[in-house]
């Protein structure tokens, strides 16, 4: 696994998302309410753009009518058929079993660390006083 | 020929009523008014024309008379050769076409006692199918709480096409009255005419009609798994009556390629559809719109991937096979062992409990003195 | 910074399919409404502005069952420069035609005037429709070919149509859709037949429509999802329409293509005609073969939503029993449903197959081989 910086935190902001290619892997990250979460843009059902879709809640319920509707703005639906995908864990909720979106670890690090770290390479100079938001690939 | 084994169940026979004046003496007596002085002649429907050859087999159609009228031929055509420990009997007369809640009320419980008296009292093999007013489901609970008295009784009886869905919410209270009392609900081929008997209108020939239960079938299985009927009503059977079974996998794979995809519009559906099926849906045995070769249906049974899904049928008197072949070439005698015995009975709790002869209530003054 | 970032929507799918394909069902969309205006006379401009098109059923705007996704169709398909899924046809090339190598693309364009109650505006806007799609799409870009889109519940008015534009090599079948106000062999109909096989064109029956009638034999369902399992029993009523209405025996050269409603139904229903009617051809005398044979010779099928059982070996055994030669590899672009070229056809298929089913079947079913 390595490190990838992709946006300063407060370029990324809540519900806001990002898309970007690492080694040839498409990936959107997203911010949802002050949380980031990334996830391959790819649908392990055909392959749709998956991150493109909506993000909407979860609808649940025990009893035909009765609709329990939660984790508003975590569950996303494939832009095709309509897969419902847990953002934090890429869970469906179309097949529990055999399909999962892949996910993508995704930390917030503070600023000096980062800096420190292998962005020094690059020959950006990069600013200290923020956070920045990196991803493991 | 694949043989019976001894000691099955018939989950569909059809005990005819010789003529609406058969039920008089079970009807009170402004009914019984009502039919005679407004001329009402008969209930036949046209899913069953009488003289159809669907209707009768050649041999097992009576010189006079309706067909499957006379309990003298039910035996030596279907209760005898089969060997069978049970007969379900599901009287196909035509109460439900009717418009009033009234009318069809009467009618149904007249044909209920009718089938008591005539039928199952007369022969201890026997059981029935209670047979109920859909125009309202109030006094459709009403007289499936008065005939489950009898345990002779052991399904409740619909049709595939009537006036709404099987699946919405307005018939859930039949559908709790019989899993309370540990009935299945039967849904037989047939419409009651209250809407064109194919969903894209009507259609000019009984071929057609006929043809097209099983497209009926089809949307009524989407209507219950998706409105949660089972999900509600978690121990509830259905059985679908001469309904063909061979459209089944087809028919689910698209259900839960959708499913997936449009999930939040009916969340209650917390399994596969399939997983629903093999808990909740049976299905009898004919007819059996397969190819004769065995080859073909031993494919389709293991697309079906469930041996407990069948139960045995003959669909007396109409036309689905000739002489004894009512089991398809090519099974196992574990499979028919299955589909004559060990499903029905699964499917069917009463007929492993007592039924003595029962007397059921009187419709106020009913019976003639 | 080390990485790249999108800032907008891109092309779909990047997968390089190698081969040509065909694609039986591509849904081309107007801008606005307005877009048709040029091909349509101006009385029916203010007409539609005032009236609407008023079809058969309730909704001013939008479609009795909402939708899965905004307009059907896939989020990811909205053209940069505006307008709704599958209106531009630069757009469409560069996120599906050239990525997927589409050979040919069989346009069936819908929200038309097809299923509306006023035949004169359904007749003026078919042909303004054909008119568009020659100006729009098939004049520029010679992969597409359309269909001929006519006033479907006006036979003679939809003979007209189709005899104006026999012989124009922008359009390569009719089209008609699966529920109408009578089931599709129903006489009303038989003008487009006589018209279409007299213009060589195959007849394509795409699946929706509105024909007044409830869209199961039981009543109108509750749900989405049970509209559209429900296009496979539509589909099945219409074809067995077809069948015993005797329109392949009147009509011996013509092809008709079932599209968008699966084709895993129609082993089960062959056999069930057959079966059916070898009980019930006195009725019809007119139907001179087992109706598997009418179906065998002239029905093709497109394959979206593609059939998607837990076991391959189970497809291929449907597909084995309707025929590899059959199939007409559809994606159904824009819309949600949309089968993805490359993951629909498991490992296992002969290149010979595969060819058939990806592009030479259609080729040789629209004379373009």
């Amino acid at each position: 696994m390595s490190r990838h910086v992709i946006a300063r935190v407060d370029e990324l902001p809540p519900g806001t998302r990002k898309f970007l290619t690492i080694d040839r892997r498409p990936i959107a990250v997203f911010n949802i309410k002050g949380e980031f979460f990334g996830l391959l843009n790819r649908c392990p059902h055909q392959g749709a753009a998956l991150c493109e879709g909506p993000l909407i809640g979860l609808a649940q319920s025990s009893d035909p009518g009765e609709i329990e509707y939660s984790r508003l703005g975590e569950i996303i639906r494939c832009p095709w058929h309509g897969w419902e995908f847990d953002i934090r864990t890429g869970q469906s909720y179309c097949d529990p079993k055999r399909f999962r979106a892949k996910a993508y670890p995704v930390n917030v690090e503070p600023g000096a660390s980062v800096v420190k770290g292998p962005y020094v390479a690059e020959t950006i100079a990069v600013s200290v006083e923020s956070d920045y938001v990196v991803v493991d690939i | 020929m694949t043989s019976p084994i001894a000691g099955g169940v018939d989950c569909d026979l059809h005990p005819a009523v010789p003529h609406l004046t058969s039920l008089l003496p079970y009807l009170n007596e402004y009914w019984r008014d009502q039919v005679t002085t407004r001329g009402m002649t008969d209930l036949v429907s046209q899913s069953y024309p009488t003289n159809s050859p669907i209707s009768a087999r050649p041999d097992w159609r009576p010189a006079k008379g309706k067909p499957g009228s006379s309990l003298a031929d039910m035996k030596a055509q279907a209760l005898d050769p089969f060997g069978v420990s049970f007969g379900i009997c599901n009287p196909l007369f035509g109460v439900q076409m009717v418009f009033s809640e009234d009318m069809a009320e009467a009618f149904c419980r007249a044909l209920n006692d009718w089938l008591v008296k005539e039928w199952l009292d007369r022969d201890d093999r026997l059981r029935g199918s209670i047979v109920i007013p859909v125009q309202s489901v109030e006094k459709s609970v009403a007289e499936i709480e008065r005939c489950a008295k009898d345990k002779r009784f052991v399904q409740v009886l619909m049709l595939v096409m009537g006036d709404m869905p099987l699946g919405k919410r307005a018939y859930w209270p039949i559908y709790a009255t019989a899993e309370r009392l540990g009935l299945p609900i039967g849904i037989h081929a047939g419409s009651n005419y209250h809407n064109p008997p194919t969903s894209v209108g009507w259609g000019s020939y009984h071929i057609e009609d006929y043809a097209a239960q099983a497209q009926a079938f089809q949307t009524q299985l989407t209507s219950l798994i998706v409105e949660g009927v089972f999900a509600r009503h978690p121990n509830l059977k259905m059985v679908m009556l001469e309904s063909g079974f061979t459209w089944l996998p087809p028919y689910l794979w698209r259900l839960h390629k959708f499913w997936r995809g449009i999930r939040m519009e009916t969340p209650w559906v917390d399994r596969a559809p399939l997983e629903i099926v093999r808990s909740n849906i049976r299905f009898s045995l004919q007819p059996v719109d397969a190819p004769p070769d065995p080859e073909t249906l031993k494919r389709l049974l293991d697309h079906m991937q469930s041996d407990e899904l069948l139960l045995f049928s003959t669909d007396y008197p109409h036309w689905q096979f000739d002489g004894n072949a009512a089991l398809p070439e090519g099974i196992s005698s574990d499979l028919v062992h299955k589909i004559m015995i060990d499903n029905p009975l699964a499917t069917y709790p009463r007929l492993s409990q007592p039924a003595p002869k029962h007397g059921l209530e009187k419709f106020e003054a009913g019976f003639p003195k | 910074m080390n990485v790249q970032f999108r800032a907008e929507t891109q092309p779909g799918s990047t997968v390089q399919v190698k081969a040509a394909i065909a694609d039986c069902d591509i849904h081309p969309a107007r801008k606005t409404p307005e877009e048709l205006y040029p091909y349509l006379a101006k009385r029916w401009h203010s007409h539609l502005q005032t009236f609407g098109k008023h079809p058969y059923q309730g909704m001013m705007e939008g479609p009795p069952y909402p939708k899965a996704q905004p307009n059907a169709s896939r989020r990811d398909a909205y053209p940069p420069d505006g307008g709704p899924q599958g209106s531009s046809l630069s757009f469409m090339q560069q996120q599906h035609l050239d990525p997927n190598n589409v050979a040919l693309g069989v346009l069936c364009p819908l929200n038309t005037g097809q299923g509306i109650r006023n035949q004169d505006l359904s007749a003026a806007l078919a042909s303004a429709i054909n008119d568009w799609q020659i100006a729009e799409w098939t004049g520029k870009d010679r992969r597409l070919k359309g269909s001929v889109v006519v006033a479907n519940e006006d036979g003679p008015a939809a003979a007209a149509e189709i005899r104006k534009r026999a012989g124009d090599k922008n359009f390569v079948q009719v089209l008609l859709l699966s529920r109408n106000v009578e089931p599709l062999g129903q006489r009303r109909y038989w003008p487009i037949y006589e018209a279409a096989e007299e213009a060589g064109l195959p007849v394509g029956v795409h699946a929706f429509g509105f024909g007044g009638n409830p869209i199961t034999a039981s009543g109108w369902p509750s749900y989405y999802i049970e509209e559209m399992v429900g296009h496979s029993q539509c589909q099945q009523t219409a074809l067995a329409s077809l069948v015993l209405e005797g329109v392949f025996e009147r009509h011996p050269k013509l092809k008709m293509v079932m599209i968008e409603a699966g084709f895993g139904w129609a082993p089960s229903l062959s056999w069930r005609l057959d079966r059916t009617w070898e009980r019930l051809r006195g009725e019809v005398p007119h139907v001179k073969r087992p109706p598997s044979e009418y179906i065998r010779e002239h029905i093709y099928w497109t394959t979206q939503p593609m059939e998607d059982p837990e076991r391959r070996d189970h497809l291929f055994d449907v597909i084995d029993w309707v025929g590899w030669e059959k199939l007409l590899f559809a994606t159904d672009y824009p819309h949600w449903d949309y089968d993805e070229p490359t993951r629909v056809l498991p490992a296992g298929v002969s290149e010979t197959n595969r060819e058939a089913f990806y592009l030479n079947n259609a080729l040789k079913l629209y004379g373009l081989a």
